[in-house]
């Protein structure tokens, strides 16, 4: 099949960037759509042209390292997956496909679709972790955790971090993100020791980032890969003015 | 935002029932109506929950222009090519615009009604009482006047079907049973605040 590319091309986060128009023969419907671009980036080297920049780890759904809008839609038109688990066959024989990176103030491309999310590390160093003394790996049963409670802190944690809600979200709020840890967190005997200390520096830490603020528009959740449910920001919501009352 | 909302949509339902007067038989209808606001403009625990009212009202936009500022975008963070919409609800994105339509309708009711009211001379009715019901009769017998109130029901309609459930969330309602209940009561209270609303208006304008 072909396809016509539309991607944006930026040198360094200062350079202002453009769109580059790019024609692919010859490729296989049943390829992924970073094989596609890999397949690009081969016909570039081969012409003597910078490759495409962008960001990408294991294929399969889980690292949360591949995040850019196709089409408008981040990760693109198939509800809840990642870029990696988009094919070509979702698009039509001479379809033109526009690439663009995740865009937000906390997110700057650093080179065409590659943009630092290393705001979303911030946000955990402040407070998305349980501390724990280090050491062997404490027995399973020590701690009993009720089955739905399990089910609920994992569906959660289930969050891979590629920062698709804020992307997508028209206030690029982290609130998902965050809100998925504290409601992980918060759900299990390990993480209720700090779970007041946690959400008051987490969303604290949030605003500071320049992430903005969660109007409840739900669309995060619509293109997460994960389908974490928007209802873990209502809990982070619930955590942070019990944390402020009891204060 | 949450809380002056919700005291905003309790103040919704209090001011409808109110409203209902306007629709008894045209006599009985004047009479009392205009009883009513002369009760409201002198109880001094109205008096109070009117000024709870007006800084609710400010608060709320206040916090709105807010959130507006801070999800602003700058030239490095806009779309070129934009898709998003499929996420969300129009009305969800809009709250702002949907608000702004609210707050010039207020304006204008508060000039209309609750201005020559309060401090200006309105005739009397038999009983005495400043008579505003005539004011609000004549005003919903002009068509422009009517369509106009239209237009910003339905704003409000869309307003609240994001804003209430929106509300709860933000006071940290997470239990999906209840936040299904509470998106549903949400529906069913934009959708009875809209048809009461607006079909006083539109009775007024085509029975009398």
């Amino acid at each position: 099949m072909k396809l016509q590319l539309k991607i944006w091309r930026q040198n360094n986060p200062d350079d202002l960037g453009r769109f580059r128009n790019y024609k692919l023969t010859e490729l296989n419907p049943a390829m992924s759509f970073l094989e596609m671009l890999d397949t690009l980036n081969l016909q570039l080297i081969k012409n003597k042209e910078q490759p495409v920049e962008f960001d990408h780890d294991c294929r399969e759904g889980i690292c949360g390292q591949c995040g850019v809008m196709i089409n408008g839609i981040a990760h693109g038109k198939p509800k809840n997956i990642t870029t990696c688990q988009l094919h070509l066959r979702e698009f039509k024989d001479g379809d033109t496909i526009v690439i663009e990176p995740f865009r937000a103030k906390a997110f700057p491309v650093l080179k065409d679709l590659k943009v630092d999310r290393s705001a979303f590390d911030t946000l955990i160093a402040s407070g998305g972790y349980i501390g724990v003394e280090t050491g062997q790996a404490p027995e399973a049963n020590t701690t009993p955790v009720p089955q739905e409670i399990a089910e609920q802190a994992f569906d959660a944690a289930a969050c891979i971090g590629c920062g698709a809600c804020v992307a997508t979200c028209k206030n690029e709020s982290a609130a998902l993100f965050v809100g998925a840890k504290i409601s992980h967190l918060a759900a299990l005997p390990q993480g209720k020791a700090e779970r007041e200390k946690r959400v008051l520096n987490m969303v604290n830490r949030m605003d500071e980032l320049e992430f903005g603020h969660c109007t409840n528009t739900e669309a995060c959740q619509v293109e997460c890969p994960q389908d974490i449910s928007v209802l873990h920001i209502a809990k982070m919501n619930y955590e942070y003015l019990r944390a402020k009352l009891k204060k | 935002m949450a809380i002056t909302g919700l005291f905003l949509c309790l103040f919704l339902v209090i001011h409808l029932l109110g409203n209902f007067q306007l629709l008894l038989p045209e006599d009985e209808a004047q009479l009392q109506y205009n009883a009513y606001s002369a009760f409201l403009s002198g109880n001094i625990l109205v008096k109070i929950i009117a000024y709870v009212l007006y800084i609710s009202i400010i608060l709320h936009s206040i916090d709105a222009i807010y959130l507006s500022f801070k999800s602003r975008k700058s030239k490095k963070t806009r779309y070129r090519y934009d898709a998003r919409k499929r996420a969300s609800k129009w009305y969800s994105r809009q709250m702002m615009l949907l608000g702004v339509i609210l707050f010039a309708f207020l304006v204008i009711h508060f000039y209309d009604f609750w201005y020559p009211f309060k401090f200006g001379e309105l005739p009397l009715d038999q009983q005495g009482n400043k008579d505003l019901y005539q004011l609000v009769i004549a005003s919903f017998q002009n068509i422009g006047y009517v369509g106009w109130y239209s237009v910003a029901i339905l704003a409000l309609f869309f307003h609240l079907l994001h804003g209430f459930f929106s509300a709860f969330r933000s006071l940290g309602l997470y239990h999906p049973y209840y936040a299904q209940i509470i998106k549903l009561i949400g529906v069913i209270f934009s959708l009875l605040m809209c048809i009461g609303y607006l079909g006083i208006p539109i009775y007024i304008f085509i029975s009398r």
